[in-house]
């Protein structure tokens, strides 16, 4: 998988890193991620930040920019490029990186709990040292003047949900702002990778999100290959195929579901509810996890696939293809559910584009991407992956993209598992070289996640970050509140359904 | 459309029960379903391959024997796959959950029977009793029919938050023990705790507990909550819930299944009765 080593990176000095990403972007290149890394370990004398981007022609672009270690800081990316607000805030925590003129200076990953001054992704920091508790005030963004008041709400919520904390401003019921307050459930996910060897990190890096498992464990594997000069089976390119659009399909069956659920529509909730716990059950047979964990691993498949459940498994999954068409259609007609979903939490082309919106949330609002089209891995390159789009941004948009997205994954499955070639399931990894960099981008049921992996000594993990969909889409979220009423954010909120864990990590 | 509205109505008559038969039948498992995998003391070489490919170290070789911890066990079955001559085993064992951390480790000998909980093999050689309803039995005897749970997430990857709330749909369907998740602790008897226990969420999760009224219990539920799992030794928090909150039950699994969810819950209700 050569196309995700990393290819040449521009070095710039860190007083022109926010023009340089600026010119890029203005030259039509798709911004993904920015990593902050600690050059100490590699005989560097400071710290440093790189930028990844999408060029125009699915190429990636590197820039990156050597920033000192003590406060002085860089010249903020944010101002040019929004969509690097969280990542610029992100490193400032975990590294020490400061956004000079960064519009939203706040702490994002460590809350009041940790102490100043303490960057857990430093290597100077010993993987499990827990730092004394620190008592500082949260100051959450909030809109002040008459008739306006601020609505708190978690990070324990009413359901089953993840932890997070949501900072409305209204008058009445309109929503002026929402603050969204995430990392909650920030794990040090990272920080424990670094060290380890490459082969042996794959269950930890995959438990980034219980049900984005795949997704991760894709990005991971073909990183790890591309360091080792591995390359994975084909069988295994096919079974990944099959295995993501598995991911696709219980997640985007269950978000139809939870939609229903988030407008009280019991039947609709019910009768999704109930396919996707056939798809988990299918999964389980297949590989002996409900979640496809452990399945996907560097070299290969972690463990064989179980013939007789992938003899069934087109059968069952067009069967439930073709009643996850008949609950759509019965939603559909119901004037009082589409109702509630048209023209709610409406997210305008622009805005989406500006915070690098990705997966349903992107296509909803018309941005025409997917990364199994636009730059396939394992063995999307054969496929004709079809890509739905709308328009409208709102509720009934995701709605309508998510439905039609897994009706085209439960094909994919189908056709995956039709072409799955005979051969062997894993072939050994060969050596990797310290300070080699791999960059792997997978287009998760939530949208694009990325991973970027570099090689420390002896076959180890010197940094991996993950950049989830999730982590990408949140901002949208709060964006798409303002002008809503506070009842419908468990709608708009479901509409999106980004997770919580492949975010905080 | 009126014919959509009466679909809706109907198509539970046509389409008949849909819910599981779990805990009066055994877990409806598939052959490559992954438990707490076996071990075949006679046949072990002691190479220690099964320790070394452990990814949370959960398995150790020890003078007096061979150990298991459950608790921090991802039922992953990487050693079973790396066992050289087949002592390891794989199994659909998944009813695991106990009231002490200590019944979590399991001696290689079977059988593995714990006092206060059952894990491993001998569970299948004690199940003597079916009762179908054990566990609405035991809401109705001991808290009055109903047990409301309250969720709380202390920082999990989301898998085993996802598995609860697969107990809500109709296959699992967890009401018809009188089981429900409230929105408030103050309406809960029971926590169901989620995660390491990051320290992000350590001062929430601790006035979530305190906001239950008396009497309160709290299930472990997972590898994190138990013991940490893959993120055990972490900087972020803590090596699960045990040092902040009380735990009555420990569920293990990565995640543990819905069974196994139900299986806790029961056993929380002291009426786990074991099928013959």
């Amino acid at each position: 998988m050569d196309e995700t080593r990393a290819g040449a990176c521009a070095q710039v000095p860190a007083s022109g890193l926010a023009e340089a990403v600026g010119r890029s972007v203005a030259a039509g290149g798709r911004y993904a991620m920015l990593v902050g890394l600690d050059e100490r370990s590699l005989g560097g004398a400071g710290l440093g930040l790189e930028a990844v981007l999408v060029g125009p022609g699915g190429d990636l672009e590197r820039i990156r920019a050597a920033v000192p270690l003590d406060a002085t800081g860089y010249p903020s990316i944010t101002p040019l490029v929004p969509a690097a607000h969280w990542d610029e805030r992100e490193a400032r925590d975990l590294l020490g990186t400061v956004p000079v003129g960064h519009p939203d200076p706040r702490r994002l990953v460590l809350h009041e709990r940790w102490p100043r001054g303490y960057h857990p992704l430093r290597k100077d920091v010993p993987v499990g040292a827990r730092p004394p508790l620190a008592d500082r005030r949260f100051a959450p963004f909030e809109v002040h003047g008459e008739g306006t008041y601020a609505l708190p709400v978690g990070p324990i919520h009413a359901g089953i949900i993840e932890p997070g904390h949501f900072r409305f401003s209204a008058i009445g019921e309109r929503v002026l702002h929402l603050d969204p307050r995430l990392f909650f459930a920030h794990r040090g996910l990272e920080k424990l990778a670094e060290g380890r060897p490459l082969a042996g990190a794959t269950p930890l890096i995959e438990r980034a999100c219980g049900v984005c498992g795949v997704a991760h464990g894709v990005a991971w594997a073909s990183a790890v290959e591309a360091l080792t000069g591995t390359r994975a089976p084909a069988r295994a390119a096919w079974a990944r195929v099959l295995l993501a659009e598995l991911e696709r399909l219980y997640n985007h069956v269950g978000d139809l579901g939870s939609i229903c659920a988030g407008i009280g529509f019991g039947s609709g909730a019910a009768r999704l509810g109930l396919l996707r716990e056939r798809l988990v059950r299918a999964n389980d047979a297949l590989v002996g996890h409900r979640y496809l964990a452990g399945i996907v691993v560097p070299g290969g498949l972690g463990r064989p696939l179980d013939a007789a459940a992938l003899a069934a498994l087109p059968g069952l999954v067009a069967d439930i293809e073709a009643q996850v068409a008949a609950a759509v259609r019965s939603i559909v007609r119901s004037d009082g559910v589409m109702a509630r979903l048209r023209t709610t939490g409406a997210v305008p082309a622009e805005t989406a584009a500006a915070l690098g919106a990705t997966g349903v949330a992107a296509r909803a609002s018309g941005i025409d991407a997917d990364l199994r089209r636009d730059r396939p891995y394992a063995a999307y390159a054969e496929l004709d992956v079809s890509v739905a789009t709308a328009a409208s941004g709102d509720v009934a948009a995701r709605f309508h993209v998510r439905a039609q997205e897994a009706a085209a994954s439960a094909r994919l499955v189908v056709e995956a598992a039709r072409r799955l070639p005979v051969g062997e399931d894993r072939v050994p990894l060969g050596e990797a070289r310290a300070g080699e960099v791999a960059i792997a981008g997978v287009e998760g049921p939530r949208g694009a996640s990325w991973l970027w992996l570099r090689a420390g000594d002896a076959g180890t993990v010197d940094r991996v970050r993950l950049r989830s969909a999730s982590f990408a889409n949140w901002p949208l979220v709060a964006a798409a509140m303002p002008g809503n009423v506070v009842p419908d954010f468990p709608l708009i909120n479901k509409s999106f359904e980004l997770c919580y864990a492949c975010t905080d990590r | 459309m009126p014919f959509d509205v009466l679909d809706r109505y109907l198509r539970p008559l046509r389409h008949g029960r849909a819910t599981s038969r779990y805990p009066a039948e055994a877990p409806d498992l598939s052959p490559a379903s992954r438990g707490l995998p076996a071990l075949d003391a006679a046949a072990c070489d002691r190479s220690g391959s099964c320790a070394a490919v452990c990814p949370t170290g959960a398995i150790k070789l020890e003078s007096d024997g061979w150990r298991l911890d459950a608790g921090s066990c991802l039922l992953c079955d990487a050693c079973v796959a790396a066992c050289p001559t087949g002592a390891l085993g794989h199994t659909g064992e998944i009813e695991l959950a106990t009231r002490r951390r200590s019944d979590l480790v399991v001696l290689g000998e079977p059988p593995w029977a714990v006092e206060g909980g059952a894990a491993g093999k001998a569970l299948a050689e004690a199940r003597a009793l079916a009762d179908a309803n054990a566990l609405a039995t035991a809401i109705d005897r001991r808290l009055g029919r109903s047990l409301h749970v309250r969720h709380l997430d202390a920082g999990s990857c989301n898998g085993c938050d996802w598995e609860m709330s697969a107990l809500l749909n109709p296959y699992h369907d967890v009401t018809r023990f009188g089981v429900d998740f409230v929105a408030s602790p103050r309406h809960a008897d029971v926590l169901l705790v989620t995660g390491t226990m990051t320290r992000n969420l350590e001062e929430a999760a601790v006035r979530t507990y305190e906001a239950m009224p008396e009497p309160r219990l709290v299930v472990a539920v997972g590898a994190c909550a138990i013991g940490g799992g893959v993120f055990a030794g972490s900087y972020a928090g803590r090596d699960g819930i045990g040092e902040v909150l009380p735990a009555d039950v420990l569920i293990p699994g990565c995640p543990p299944r819905p069974e196994a969810l139900i299986q806790g819950l029961l056993l929380l209700a002291d009426r786990w009765v074991p099928r013959g």
